[in-house]
């Protein structure tokens, strides 16, 4: 694998990582009929906002609670933030508007080894909204695209209603140096892309096994499953990179909440290594 | 001609391993084909006479679900292989198919390849061996169709 092109060390919004920082909302986008983006600027002056791709943020929606959110973007000092409806947190922020404020912590946790994949084929598997902390990645590369061989985005929604980034996918559809393969899990008639479970699409990607590197992220099962495909194509484990959810609370490895077997996803992830992890995922006891 | 499609069989992952005279038959059965653009290839309860390995392209297994129209249960395109019908009694599509795209495929034919299976049991169970290897693969992502991983609560 190609050397670390250079360190990084994440900036936090706060010097201490437990007091958030008031951020408004400068837009909101309804994606699909349960994932937003928001858009969030510093109340007040902000320092431009420096993160790695795969890191998250908690976000606090006042008076009800906190939740982990991967960060799906930035420019300057503003952050984007693409969530799903599936909470009593998230569905209440999903009802707040342009102008209302929100408590920032971060950003916190592992980042995809973007710059680690330099030189190298590189394979992101996406599924539902495991494409929103993948998405930052992506830009990544491709504003380096000349540092990777092939890119290849593999991603599965539930249906063609559920695609997330629909018009950017359309627009990385376009370009010459990115394969995108898009499934769905199920689909009426007017759909005229692929059905079918994102996992079988890891058959189509052209990648060198030998030096490809894999980053995925999505519901569990989705993951494992892809991993066996990558695998099946001879990719070794170190070669592949997967982003973990588990219930964060304090997000700095104190409160216990999120561990996962000797590790806590929050402070030595979210992002893993899979060989790191491999004794542990999928074992249901863990 | 036949030499050029033993040669394309012969190519494909699924007939990998198959023994030459195996191949020879089989290529015996075959022929190329080409689908347009929404062409329909097969309609649900037609008799299944033939199965395809796609070359290039994208088709559609699709089900009439009334009051839905056309659902389309999934896709298959380079590489895969569509169609086990012809394999197993009555000999009717379950389902239909059609091409999303202009897509090339070998299509082979059922009823000869059978027949030449029930004279040559060790033909028989190499074909049968492979069938079952993407019969499985089909049921294990059936089944991670039905797990709704996207799901509200997944």
């Amino acid at each position: 694998m190609a050397p670390m092109l250079e360190q990084w060390t994440p900036a936090k919004i706060s010097a201490d990582p437990m007091l958030p920082v008031p951020y408004r909302i400068k837009r909101v986008r309804h994606e699909t009929k349960d994932t937003f983006t928001f858009d969030l600027d510093p109340v007040g002056d902000g320092r431009e906002f420096r993160y790695a791709p795969g890191q998250f943020n908690m976000l606090y929606a006042f008076g009800i609670g906190e939740v982990p959110i991967s960060i799906s973007g930035s420019d300057g000092a503003m952050i984007r933030h693409t969530t799903r409806a599936v909470g009593t947190v998230t569905n209440a922020m999903r009802n707040l508007k342009r102008g209302a404020v929100l408590g920032v912590r971060g950003p916190f946790g592992t980042w995809w080894p973007v710059k680690e994949a330099a030189g190298c084929d590189v394979v992101i598997a996406a599924g539902g909204i495991g494409l929103a902390p993948l998405r930052s990645a992506l830009y990544e590369i491709m504003e380096h695209r000349d540092h990777y061989r092939r890119v290849t985005l593999l991603y599965g929604a539930r249906t063609p209603e559920d695609i997330l980034y629909r018009r950017e996918l359309e627009q990385w559809r376009g370009k010459f140096d990115l394969d995108v393969f898009v499934t769905v899990d199920r689909a009426m008639g007017d759909w005229r892309g692929m059905v079918g479970v994102v996992t079988k699409l890891v058959s189509r990607a052209p990648f060198d096994p030998a030096s490809v590197v894999a980053m995925m992220c999505g519901p569990e099962v989705m993951m494992r499953f892809t991993m066996m495909e990558l695998r099946k194509r001879g990719v070794e484990t170190e070669r592949i990179y997967l982003s973990m959810e588990r219930n964060m609370k304090c997000a700095v490895g104190f409160c216990g909440h999120c561990m996962y077997g000797p590790l806590f996803v929050c402070k030595d992830g979210p992002v893993f290594r899979f060989d790191r992890i491999a004794p542990i995922f999928g074992v249901a006891e863990v | 001609m036949i030499e050029t499609l033993e040669r394309l069989i012969g190519e494909h992952p699924f007939f990998n391993g198959m023994a030459e005279q195996h191949l020879r038959f089989v290529a015996g059965c075959a022929k190329n084909i080409r689908f347009d653009e929404g062409q329909i290839i097969f309609r649900e309860g037609d008799e299944a006479d033939q199965f395809y390995f796609i070359r290039e392209g994208l088709i559609a297994v699709e089900l009439v679900v009334p009051p839905r129209g056309f659902t389309t249960l999934q896709t298959l395109g380079a590489g895969e292989m569509l169609g086990w019908s012809w394999l197993l009694p009555p000999y009717r599509w379950q389902f239909g198919a059609r091409a999303l795209e202009q897509t090339h495929a070998l299509a082979f034919d059922g009823k000869c390849l059978r027949n030449k299976c029930e004279q040559d049991h060790d033909l028989g169970y190499e074909i049968l061996k492979r069938f079952t290897h993407v019969i499985s693969e089909r049921l294990d992502t059936t089944r991670l169709q039905l797990l709704d991983l996207y799901g509200t609560h997944a």
